[in-house]
């Protein structure tokens, strides 16, 4: 590991497999002009979907496959996001641009407040305390008489200014671009972290928590750190999704099935790895979008029985997720 | 406030809390044995409250007369979930383990939400109805009896565990497993004894709810998260923990409710929980 260490300090960041890197390329292409073959409403909100829990489940990739500890309540940075930029925007007018970095600040602020006293414990301690936690939220949002208690927020509809108001009430397409641009950054920079000393650190503590705290890695910091970034990953989605509906509750923003599916998708396709949330993504959420239109409604939750029964043939077949499939020399750089 | 209402929350809450303990005896009992956290549990709750339900629906079985039915169909169901589901991911990392005993709990929650609707339903004039009154203070006869037959099966399953000879060779394997295949105990078989009680346990809680407890898909959620923390609390492993740390959680809930704010339970758990992992990692019992 140590040596792992040094020769992360060496490695150019750049140096990587060609193939990998067409394939970036055509992929990002792809998403660039995709709006311009006329695609039907359905297939825009099913693509603003699919980027949006990609970036939600490498957020749960990062606290969960970079670190080691299983968030089971991830989505109260997803309900905190929400809720801040939609209450700025509702109470004080303020553009939800900058309602995006409130609330980006206010869950790095809560996820340092229960990362202090929380990343001590390990395990299936952490686990619980994290769906304790994801509960709690959703009842003390559902008694805040400030951001509307039960019955949520709703925001205000504004016809003049769509791009300072951060709402298209006549096409999905500015909606499209907006959630690709975000999903572009956040995997962007998953990546660099991915490879950096950082990330190398945290693999590390993963890894043997003992073993690095013993190379003199501070664990707690690095834990608190992951934990940070996890958050800040995931809040631009709340805040994004509350303008993509306009309204917002608590029983959609801290619904616990959100953390569930992130944590889904992220097993599903392989975690710790930064493409093994992508590849979940692509195969989890138009299965559930689509057994929503053939079932309608809610679906009558067939999608989570078939996602119920997927993760378990995953942990029983392939422990590491789809993405070991696919042969590593692909994967992995080609000179370590 | 009289006396008498904080007489009264004291009493509802010990009626709870013998019913959290036993829940969280069937949850201990699997976690010692094999070191898995089945986060399935509040669902199997679910399903002995649906099947004593559709019992009585069906058949006209009322749930007292049920229990034992509901007993062999969680148990048959616990020994499908080890041979089918665990035996697999005995020895995986952690994340494999919880994501598959979560899988589960979602593959049976949303089966249940498909077959039977996310509709409340209750059973409607059961044997037990109606209330107790002792010195002026009011007790519902079925959480009465439910506590009775819970706090019953917890001191059956504690003395099986400690004092027959198949509960001995269980807690063998819990502590060594392989010393214990070396005697002859067969430990595939203990581990699906373990599930096939722990599930039982469940099952008679679960029954015995059913008499006052609406019965909907998500109706385990909270008894779940209760139980986790009753096993944290009483240490992971412990049958007798969780007996004084499902009390505790019952006075908890009740008390706190009545004094603060009834909508604020969870977090008065919630609270408790933090204290003890962050003070006394291992449990108040625990090894």
């Amino acid at each position: 590991m140590n040596n792992n260490l040094q020769n992360a300090k060496l490695e150019p960041l750049w140096h990587t497999n060609k193939f990998i890197f067409a394939l970036i390329f055509f992929l990002v292409t792809l998403f660039f002009f995709f709006p311009f073959i006329n695609p039907s409403n359905f297939q825009l909100h099913l693509m603003i979907m699919i980027f949006m829990y990609a970036v939600m489940a490498q957020s749960w990739n990062v606290i969960a496959g970079f670190s080691g500890q299983i968030s089971l309540g991830h989505v109260i940075f997803f309900g905190i996001g929400g809720y801040t930029s939609s209450f700025f925007y509702v109470e004080y007018g303020i553009t939800p641009w900058i309602g995006i970095f409130v609330g980006i600040l206010f869950s790095s602020l809560v996820a340092i407040a229960i990362g202090i006293p929380m990343l001590r414990l390990s395990g299936h301690y952490f686990a619980i305390a994290t769906l304790l936690i994801g509960f709690s939220f959703q009842t003390i949002f559902q008694r805040w008489d400030l951001i509307g208690a039960a019955s949520g927020l709703w925001i205000p509809l504004n016809w003049d200014s769509p791009w300072l108001t951060l709402q298209f009430h006549e096409s999905k397409i500015p909606y499209y671009y907006i959630f690709l641009i975000f999903f572009l950054l956040s995997y962007f920079s998953i990546w660099i972290l991915y490879r950096s000393k950082i990330g190398f650190k945290l693999r590390a503590i993963r890894d043997d928590p003992q073993a690095a705290a013993s190379l003199g890695i501070p664990v707690a910091k690095y834990k608190i750190i992951a934990f940070v970034i996890s958050a800040i990953v995931m809040s631009p989605m709340g805040s994004l999704f509350a303008q993509y509906i306009l309204v917002i509750e608590p029983e959609r923003m801290f619904d616990i099935e959100i953390s569930i599916i992130v944590l889904l998708i992220a097993v599903m396709g392989g975690v710790g790895n930064v493409w093994g949330p992508l590849i979940g993504t692509i195969i989890l959420i138009p299965l559930s979008e689509y057994t929503r239109i053939f079932f309608g409604g809610t679906g009558g939750s067939v999608d989570l029985i078939i996602y119920g029964i997927l993760i378990m043939l995953i942990c029983i077949f392939r422990p590491s997720g789809l993405i070991s499939f696919f042969p590593k020399k692909i994967l992995e750089r080609k000179k370590f | 406030m009289t006396i008498e209402i904080i007489i009264q929350a004291i009493i509802s809450g010990l009626l709870m809390g013998f019913i959290y303990a036993l829940i969280a005896a069937g949850l201990s009992l699997i976690f010692g044995l094999m070191g898995i956290v089945n986060f399935a549990h509040g669902e199997h709750l679910m399903l002995s409250m649906f099947s004593s339900f559709w019992l009585w629906t069906l058949l006209g079985l009322d749930p007292i007369i049920s229990i034992p039915i509901t007993m062999l169909i969680l148990a048959i169901s616990g020994i499908l979930t080890h041979y089918l589901l665990i035996r697999y991911i005995l020895k995986a990392k952690m994340i494999v383990q919880i994501c598959a005993t979560f899988g589960l709990s979602v593959f049976l929650r949303s089966l249940a939400q498909f077959l039977w609707t996310p509709d409340f339903r209750n059973v409607a004039n059961p044997l037990l109805e109606g209330r107790l009154e002792i010195a002026g203070i009011f007790i519902g006869q079925p959480q009465f009896y439910a506590s009775l037959v819970c706090l019953l099966s917890f001191l059956l399953l504690y003395l099986f565990v400690n004092k027959s000879e198949t509960g001995l060779a269980l807690q063998a394997t819990a502590q060594d497993r392989k010393a214990a295949e070396t005697l002859g105990i067969n430990s595939n078989k203990m581990f699906a004894l373990g599930w096939a009680l722990g599930l039982s346990c469940v099952s008679i809680a679960g029954t015995m709810m059913s008499n006052f407890f609406f019965i909907f898909p998500d109706v385990g959620v909270h008894f779940a998260l209760f139980a986790f923390v009753a096993v944290a609390l009483g240490g992971f492993g412990s049958i007798i923990g969780c007996l004084i740390a499902g009390i505790i959680i019952g006075l908890v809930e009740s008390l706190g409710g009545l004094l603060i704010d009834p909508s604020y339970k969870l977090l008065y758990v919630f609270l408790i929980y933090l204290i003890v992992v962050i003070y006394r990692p291992q449990g108040l019992f625990g090894r």
